[in-house]
């Protein structure tokens, strides 16, 4: 995939003498630090990422940690105070005003928090805003415009003020006013946070849907850490102006670059964001599936050293072949038998890698021990406890180092 | 030492250097006073010419069609009334005079004080500069305006139309700066963000939306007008100012309660009309949400 955008040592300070806080930047200081020194704000810090074409990006943070600065300074709504932002190997920060003005028109269009609708105008025209500037013919833009709103599921209302209208309706006027331009590069600042979440899930949906139509570029913003998961690509986690961490849901899921990244999955509901391989520990006691004789006595032997009631047992390559209890162990060997098949529990399915969490509820309170994960080809990925899962509910994913490697 | 509290002796000749000032303008820039005064003229004698020869039914018929397009025929009606009370009472010249002053100075306001209002809200330096100049305009008593008005373009109505646009131009700037500068900044933000010029964002966004604040002003600007063109029949200018000024030097209370009854039912018509001007729905409507 080509670069769409690429952003090089972006900064963006706010207040009069930017350079005393590139000084004090330099030194290493933070950002409340220059606060409380020169009364200047930080607002992005030595940004650098580039935006590959058709993806969603979103970046993510709280308030305040920049993000819609950052996205600002894409297209210089927010002059930015030193670096470069590259748009389709053009350099954006060297544009005089009549060429960022047509990159504006054609290139990258933006979708805003608060819809930003211009309340004087009808929903047509507000859908044919950016090509009613751009100089467009009223027949030609008004054909535009309404397939933009055909797209959204609007047409019916295009004569309606957007008053009328509710939230999410109103927002999806604000996307087809983007979409009409059909732009390169769709600019979403927190484009769906104002609306209820039934309404978000819907639009995000929506937005996926359009995504596969075409191989637009999303810049999506967002604070909400389930929406980041459900629409990007990659995620860019942004703290205190500086972006932290950037990569696939996945990656930043499992390796949190630092408690700051780690405290977004506070308070977000784990059951629908994890799947078993996520929450699976290899914690338990696992033996070597073999066909010599006396096994089951030297297994029970083992269990009892390392004080197990349960252990998970494994082909040579690590496949799942069944779970054993100390009782069944017990039975065997006075029954004599010679390997550990006899001793199997019966009726243990393991749960593919990729179940939700949420359905892992119902077979985590069916068994007695711990269940077992496994991968496509079967291979044994961990357990998940009933003590693990509601820890998972409680504080979501943590992966003190022990445990993860026991 | 306490000499210098001695105000007979020590005295500013402020009243010379005043006097001399304006002799010197008239004397030097006679021709520019007059070019000013000139545009003024044309157009309250052509404003005054036709509201004298229309018959009065046809003036009426209008004034109820404008009342009611404009706000509804409630206001029509009562216009309609109130400009026949005006008629009865001996006052129709008058009101007219008065009307077509008004009418003048108020285009006069428009035409300089949108644009005026315009450049303010694009520059703050523009309103630091403008606006001890506009609160000077306003503070100023009306009586003290006749003074340089009349050194400068002498007496009569077209100098108290003149005085009357001073006076009564501050609201409309003042109101079109605030009301383009109102205008939410997501709005503005997103013309922005499509490519919109600042020319475009002007008048595709932020005129349209300052327009019920414009509106207001504009108001304000015709009930001021109203007030200063009633004070200049003191150098002169004719209308309904004239009955009042005449009653108080003759003590003919009810001339002058008559003019002065038709002063007050003449501005309740033209606030009527005007007030509904601001009251935009739609805008209201988002206001609201």
């Amino acid at each position: 995939m080509a670069d769409k955008v690429v952003v090089k040592n972006l900064f963006k300070i706010f207040g009069p003498g930017p350079s005393r806080a590139f000084d004090l930047m330099d030194q290493g200081m933070g950002k409340e630090e220059i606060f409380e020194k020169t009364g200047l704000t930080v607002g992005v810090r030595e940004a650098d990422f580039t935006v590959k074409s058709g993806e969603i990006f979103v970046v993510m943070g709280l308030s305040g940690s920049g993000k819609s600065t950052l996205v600002r300074m894409l297209n210089r709504l927010i002059e930015p105070s030193r670096g470069e932002v590259w748009v389709n190997d053009e350099n954006v920060t060297k544009m005089n005003a009549k060429e960022l003005n047509e990159m504006r028109r054609h290139t990258m269009s933006m979708v805003f928090q608060s819809f930003a609708l211009m309340p004087h105008m009808t929903v047509l025209d507000n859908a044919c805003f950016g090509l009613d500037v751009a100089g467009m013919s009223k027949p030609q833009r008004h054909e535009r415009a309404m397939s933009a709103l055909e797209q959204v599921g609007l047409k019916t209302y295009a004569e309606s003020y957007p008053q009328e209208l509710s939230g999410g309706m109103q927002q999806r006027v604000g996307l087809a006013r983007a979409l009409a331009q059909d732009p390169d590069i769709l600019l979403m600042d927190e484009a769906f946070s104002a609306l209820d979440p039934l309404i978000r899930s819907e639009m995000q949906d929506e937005l996926i849907n359009l995504q596969e139509e075409s191989d637009r570029t999303v810049i999506f913003i967002s604070h909400d850490l389930h929406e980041a998961m459900r629409i990007g690509d990659r995620i860019a986690m942004m703290e205190g102006g500086r972006i932290v961490q950037i990569g696939t849901p996945d990656e930043i899921l499992k390796n949190p670059a630092d408690k700051y990244v780690q405290s977004f999955f506070r308070g977000v509901d784990p059951t629908t964001v994890f799947a078993a391989k996520d929450v699976a520990r290899k914690s338990q006691l696992t033996l070597r599936w073999h066909k010599g004789e006396g096994y089951p006595v030297a297994a029970l032997e083992q269990m009892r050293q390392e004080d197990r009631s349960w252990a998970y047992v494994l082909d040579r390559h690590q496949k799942f072949m069944g779970v054993v209890s100390e009782a069944s162990l017990e039975q065997a060997s006075e029954r004599g038998d010679q390997n550990l098949s006899q001793a199997l529990l019966p009726d243990v399915n393991p749960v593919p890698f990729d179940t939700p969490l949420q359905e892992i509820l119902t077979i985590v309170r069916k068994y007695d021990f711990p269940v077992p994960v496994v991968d496509e080809n079967n291979v044994y990925l961990g357990v998940v406890s009933k003590n693990r899962f509601l820890r998972t509910l409680e504080h979501g994913i943590d992966k003190p180092q022990t445990e993860a490697t026991a | 030492m306490l000499d210098i509290f001695n105000f007979k002796e020590h005295i500013i000749p402020m009243e010379k250097w005043v006097a001399g000032a304006v002799d010197w303008l008239v004397g030097n820039y006679r021709p520019q006073f007059q070019a000013v005064k000139w545009p003024v003229e044309q157009t309250l004698n052509g404003i005054n010419w036709v509201l004298q020869i229309v018959p009065p039914i046809i003036f009426l018929i209008i004034l109820f069609a404008i009342a009611w397009r404009l706000s509804s025929w409630k206001v029509g009606i009562f216009g309609v009334i109130t400009f026949l009370l005006a008629g009865y009472l001996g006052m129709w010249e008058e009101t007219m005079t008065t009307l077509a002053m008004v009418i003048s100075a108020v285009v006069f306001c428009v035409i300089v004080g949108i644009p005026m209002g315009i450049i303010a809200a694009r520059s703050d330096r523009f309103v630091a500069f403008i606006r001890p100049i506009l609160d000077a305009m306003q503070t100023t008593p009306a009586f003290v305006y006749l003074v340089p008005v009349v050194m400068l373009f002498s007496i009569g109505t077209v100098a108290g139309v003149i005085a009357t646009i001073i006076f009564a131009m501050p609201p409309i700037i003042r109101l079109t700066n605030l009301g383009i500068r109102q205008v939410q900044s997501d709005v503005v933000e997103a013309a922005k963000s499509f490519g919109a010029t600042p020319n475009q964002i002007l008048w595709k966004v932020q005129f349209p939306l300052a327009l019920p604040t414009i509106m207001a002003g504009l108001n304000q600007t015709i009930m001021m007008s109203l007030s200063m063109v009633v004070i200049a029949a003191l150098i002169g200018a004719g209308g309904l100012g004239v009955p009042v000024f005449e009653g108080l030097n003759s003590l003919r209370v009810g001339l002058a309660f008559i003019g002065g009854l038709s002063i007050v039912l003449l501005a309740m018509v033209l606030d009527r009309i005007t007030q509904s001007l601001g009251e935009s729905k739609r805008i209201q409507q988002r206001d609201e949400s």
